[in-house]
């Protein structure tokens, strides 16, 4: 007998539904988006005024700087500031 | 986008930086993790996004303390069940509520997501077009008529070809492959 009969293959089938395509896509960017986060270290530890920019106002500084500030580079880039 | 790698050879990859198999890791894994935040914890959809994204960085982040790669998916169902013990915790801590849920119907909800990944797998290894149809019906909930329009095939075949996937799919667990290619 096998454990995956038809009935309990589409049972469990039903419990997996797609998550939200804009949720994958962000998680599938995270490797840009750490690319994107050494970079702004890199000109934070560098530039006093760019530092004292992001901390000002994170968003903002990030986005004048040309990047998209999506919510996982904010909250990562806010406790890396923090740090340097 | 689904390769045959092994969970193990995904997160090797990943580890050699390897931005595809990062990309197919999140696919692989994105429902598996959703489910976990919006079954077992019931969590709304803002509170499971934070859960969900914070689960993927952390797994990016952390991938190369996982002692045997073949253990990515019990390794991300627990970092997940702790992602979210810990949201409806601060969430309790704002707005007190009796709303943390059962140990054990977390458990077996776990071990059902956990059989579900499974059947996923073997659907995986059978492919398209048994996958696209099944995933449709079941994952999707979409109608007879909604799959065949999609696919382009005639609405009152659709639900023979279901059939014949599924005894495709259990062919994967009897150790064999049994039945042709839905027509």
């Amino acid at each position: 007998m096998n454990a995956y009969d038809e009935e309990r293959i589409g049972r469990l089938l039903r419990l997996l539904p797609p998550a939200p395509e804009g949720w994958v896509r962000a998680a599938q960017e995270l490797p840009a988006a750490r690319a994107m986060l050494d970079e702004l270290v890199a000109r934070a530890e560098q530039d006093a005024a760019f530092r004292l920019q992001l901390l000002a106002d994170l968003e903002r500084a990030v986005a004048a700087a040309g990047y998209e500030p999506s919510p996982y580079v904010v909250s990562r880039l806010r406790q890396l500031i923090e740090a340097v | 986008m689904t390769s045959r790698l092994t969970d193990a050879e995904l997160v090797a990859r990943c580890r050699q930086g390897d931005e595809g198999a990062w990309a197919e890791l999140v696919e692989r894994f994105s429902r598996y993790v959703y489910a976990i935040c919006v079954q077992a914890f019931r969590l709304d959809d803002h509170d499971a996004e934070d859960v969900f994204q914070d689960v993927f960085a952390r797994v990016y982040e952390q991938l190369d303390r996982l002692r045997d790669d073949e253990a990515i998916r019990p390794w991300i169902a627990q970092l997940t069940r702790r992602l979210c013990i810990d949201k409806l915790r601060l969430l309790a801590r704002d707005t007190p509520s009796d709303t943390e849920p059962d140990e054990r119907e977390v458990d077996d909800l776990l071990a059902s997501l956990d059989d579900a990944m499974t059947v996923r797998a073997a659907l995986d290894k059978v492919g398209d077009p048994c996958r696209e149809i099944l995933d449709r019906f079941f994952c999707r909930d979409e109608s007879y008529h909604t799959i065949g329009e999609a696919l382009e095939i005639p609405a009152g075949t659709i639900a023979s070809r279901i059939s014949r996937c599924l005894e495709k799919v259990r062919g994967e667990f009897d150790g064999r492959s049994r039945g042709s290619r839905p027509s």
